[in-house]
């Protein structure tokens, strides 16, 4: 031992240096929410990938753009609509007529015009902007021809008459047309700024335009981003948040978790893993229906079996949707349904949504009757396309499990990355597939148009002529019960031709800091909404 | 040397060229639609994505032009956040990572040295058992297990004792702390083994029984003698390790939520975001060539033996 000494010191030494690191007091201590300032921190799931609004995407940039700009019109509290940068309007056919407000403006003081909105919506459909919402457009007079090259843009069917008054001429009466004037791409942008940025538009801070509740002050890509309240914007006095800080940017539940244990974040949605912990806690724990549909698609193509009726039908008469909820998601909050409307959009007839337990005895029919139709004795093995997540992972299982036991039927699961999965439902690769679809806009529309033959979503080429014909024709149906119904007879029609089978609206679950209050979760146009937020004195008991 | 180091600079190239041209070709080859997204667009809104991008070009128009960019150094704008050049992206997120992977591999370094040397000297006593059994258990423990763990003890001290140490984000000194020893764990382990093993063997050299006859003390032995000599080999593989520390740190950066280049290099392979995954990949593959000609040559100039025995 005759070094040991010397080993011990420098052994005690490195320890005492490593200790002597950690106590360096923080430079800036901070918490979730402060009621003196009117602040509040949160975390991001990832960069924010594209605040350009013409071209953004995403909800994380949806969710930014909601606290940053505004569009002629926004939704309110209960997602009614409310006057945005315009403060009346009028629609009467396919006519449409806001008039902006005189107290409208920019974060440098510059008067939000007309012009603004024209050229935005001109520069959208401009086919070298490449913007993946372009359609969203299309009920606008001549958008499709000019998008597709065949028309100039200014043959758009918008006009500035002055600027403060903006004429829009629509293809067909268009009943959603006002909530669409809240989407991001619809939002306002200033020719002589997004000119000078050229391709950097949006990119930095100091690189983007405000007109919203908040202007974003600071923006360290990957790491933090600071909101501060907009003197400029029409409506600050109602205002009453000063900042959103977002110190953090990960995705990692268990960190999103840990930081809002600590007090560095007042709101977090919880995982699988971290909910029981948060249930351990006593958490106050709050679920919201993010407004999605999960179900399950079909490929009608020739060469996957699933073009059959009755086979279709055997499956969908096997799924257990509670079970399904109940035992294989098992996360609060989510709900299972067989309607392909979710109840929550408005325009819709009132819905039963009762949920069938499943017939094995008439689904061994329908199989038997499938197998005579298709002509086989024992079917193929099924492919079922999924993403490589999971909870994914779980579901498909139960679905395979179950189909084997009670039919026979062999399925194999297709686990995909999100790129590859994509590549795979576009070109048809599976027999079945998990899908989600998301709200664009306040309107039953939104998922009607979803199976229509020539959308690019129906991956699975659903056509049904009849169908097609409905959803034209709400297309151009104004607000009342005929549109209703013909909404419904859809729902009818998705029954009975078995053309995806409804499983789950799914729930997101989540803590909050007791003293934020009057965050409104939106299931469209950026969640949470942070613009009418506000910091109580003291957590209320 | 100067036709030595011209000679390995010009493989370097090579190298650097082979790896653009793999990854350009195993990028195009991976199954999946780059402009694919949730939602699907009508057909003359992805044409139009296409030629935005390049990609409606034939796959050597594309090669070549990638490579006439790469040239004149501009990777072009990242397809997922699109308006952010690639130069951007690694100009701001790689001195962070690089930084991490700095304080990591001296954790890493200085760790060995220490725990190898300790085993080596209680060779077959407890201690030896001790330090050799943690080594192994960080050797095999991944790496997100050991960053969860860490952070979840914060957060306990934190609530405990009422202090404030940051459980994640990226700025302060004790931001930096954590995370770092974390990434560097794996690599100490590593090199503790080698630091052990190449102690044993020095011990037992002629040299050192010469010393000892001599009369020398022991602590001089030890530290002149032994530990000097020990280490070289051990740092002979500070290549691959940098190598493993400054690309290996997408978890640590994940679960500290560290602005690192490693996050947006995993994400972009995923994303199949064509621009970043080529500028990332080239300019790691460039870092590393050159982390291994420096390295190298360094070794050349302090040990002659090396370079008579094989020139490399």
């Amino acid at each position: 031992m005759f070094f040991q000494k010397y080993n011990w010191q420098k052994c005690k030494l490195f320890l005492i240096a490593s200790l002597l690191c950690l106590p360096i007091p923080a430079w800036a201590v901070s918490h979730a929410v402060n009621a003196n300032t009117q602040t509040v921190q949160m975390a991001l799931s990832t960069e924010p990938p594209n605040l350009n609004s013409l071209t953004s995407t995403d909800s994380v940039s949806f969710f930014m753009l909601l606290h940053l700009q505004e569009g002629l019109l926004s939704y309110g509290d209960n997602d009614e609509l409310v006057g945005g940068v315009a403060e009346s309007w009028r629609m009467d056919g396919t006519h449409v007529s806001f008039t902006l407000r005189d107290n409208a403006r920019w974060s440098d003081g510059k008067p939000v015009r007309a012009q603004d909105f024209v050229f935005a919506w001109r520069t959208v459909l401009d086919k070298k902007t490449a913007s993946n919402y372009a359609f969203i457009f299309y009920p606008i007079k001549n958008a499709e021809k000019i998008h597709r090259g065949e028309l100039s843009p200014d043959e758009l069917g918008v006009m500035a008459d002055d600027d403060r008054h903006l004429r829009v001429e629509l293809e067909q009466p268009t009943a959603y047309f006002l909530s669409l004037t809240t989407f991001a791409t619809y939002f306002p942008l200033r020719e002589d700024f997004y000119t000078t940025q050229q391709s950097r538009y949006a990119a930095d801070a100091g690189k983007l335009l405000y007109n919203g509740a908040f202007t974003l002050k600071e923006w360290t890509h990957g790491a933090s981003l600071t909101l501060e309240k907009n003197p400029q914007y029409w409506n600050a006095a109602n205002i009453k948040l000063n900042a959103i800080n977002i110190p953090h940017i990960t995705n990692d539940a268990n960190t999103l978790f840990n930081l809002f244990q600590s007090n560095e974040i007042a709101l977090t949605e919880l995982s699988r893993e971290t909910l029981p912990q948060a249930l351990q806690q006593r958490l106050y724990i709050q679920s919201f229906l993010n407004g999605m549909l999960n179900y399950m698609e079909f490929n009608f193509r020739e060469k996957s079996p699933l073009h059959n009726h009755a086979l279709r039908e055997a499956i969908s008469l096997v799924i257990d949707r509670q079970a399904l909820v109940n035992k294989v998601i098992a996360a609060p909050g989510t709900r299972p349904t067989t309607n392909f409307f979710p109840a929550w959009l408005p325009g819709l007839l009132p819905s039963t949504n009762n949920i069938p337990a499943p017939d094995i005895e008439k689904a061994r029919q329908a199989l038997s009757l499938a197998k005579k139709e298709l002509n086989v004795e024992t079917l193929p093995p099924l492919t079922l396309l999924i993403y490589d997540t999971p909870s994914a992972v779980r579901q498909a299982e139960y679905l395979q499990r179950i189909l084997q036991q009670t039919l026979g039927i062999q399925l194999i699961i297709d686990k995909q990355i999100f790129k590859q999965k994509l590549a795979k439902l576009n070109s048809g690769d599976f027999d079945m597939a998990l899908s989600a679809w998301g709200p664009d806009y306040n309107d039953p529309m939104t998922f009607a148009d979803l199976l229509a033959s020539s959308n690019a979503n129906n991956h699975g080429r659903y056509s049904n002529p009849q169908y097609d014909q409905l959803v034209a024709q709400a297309a151009r149906l104004p607000l009342g019960d005929t549109r209703a119904e013909t909404f419904a007879t859809m729902q009818t029609i998705i029954a009975k031709d078995i053309s995806v089978v409804p499983l789950t609206e799914p729930g997101i679950i989540y803590v909050q800091n007791r003293q934020l209050k009057n965050v409104k979760r939106s299931r469209f146009g950026g969640d949470p909404d942070f613009r009418h937020a506000y910091i109580e004195e003291k957590p209320s008991l | 040397m100067i036709h030595y180091a011209l000679k390995r600079i010009f493989t370097g190239l090579i190298t650097i060229w082979f790896i653009a041209s793999a990854t350009f070709l195993a990028m195009h080859m991976v199954p999946g639609d780059p402009l694919a997204d949730e939602k699907a667009v009508p057909l003359e809104i992805r044409t139009a994505l296409l030629e935005y991008y390049g990609l409606d070009q034939p796959l050597p128009v594309q090669y070549l032009r990638f490579f006439n960019n790469m040239l004149h150094g501009d990777f072009g704008l990242s397809f997922t956040q699109k308006n952010r050049a690639v130069n951007d992206i690694i100009r701001a997120h790689f001195p962070v990572s690089a930084l991490l992977g700095c304080i990591a591999l001296l954790f890493a370094t200085g760790g060995a040295m220490l725990w190898g040397a300790l085993a080596a000297r209680f060779h077959r006593h407890w201690p030896d058992y001790l330090i050799m059994g943690v080594v192994v258990a960080s050797i095999s423990i991944p790496g997100f297990v050991f960053a969860a763990l860490a952070q979840i003890a914060v957060l306990h001290i934190n609530q405990q004792f009422g202090t404030q140490f940051p459980l994640a984000g990226w700025g302060t000194v004790q931001q930096m702390l954590l995370p770092a020893l974390v990434l560097g764990l794996g690599t100490m382990a590593y090199m503790a083994r080698l630091m052990r093993s190449s102690m044993l063997d020095v011990q037992q050299a002629q040299y050192i029984r010469t010393a000892r006859a001599k009369g020398l003390s022991s602590s001089r032995i030890f530290w002149i003698h032994t530990l000097r000599n020990a280490a070289l080999p051990v740092f002979s593989t500070l290549g691959p390790a940098i190598a493993a520390i400054t690309t290996g740190g997408f978890v640590v950066e994940t679960v500290f939520a560290i602005p690192g280049l490693g996050r947006y290099f995993v994400q972009a392979v995923q994303q199949l975001d064509y621009t970043v995954i080529m500028g990332t990949t080239v300019f790691y593959g460039s870092f590393l060539v050159l982390m291994v000609l420096v390295v190298d040559l360094l070794v050349g100039v302090i040990d002659p033996r090396i370079r008579l025995q094989d020139g490399r």
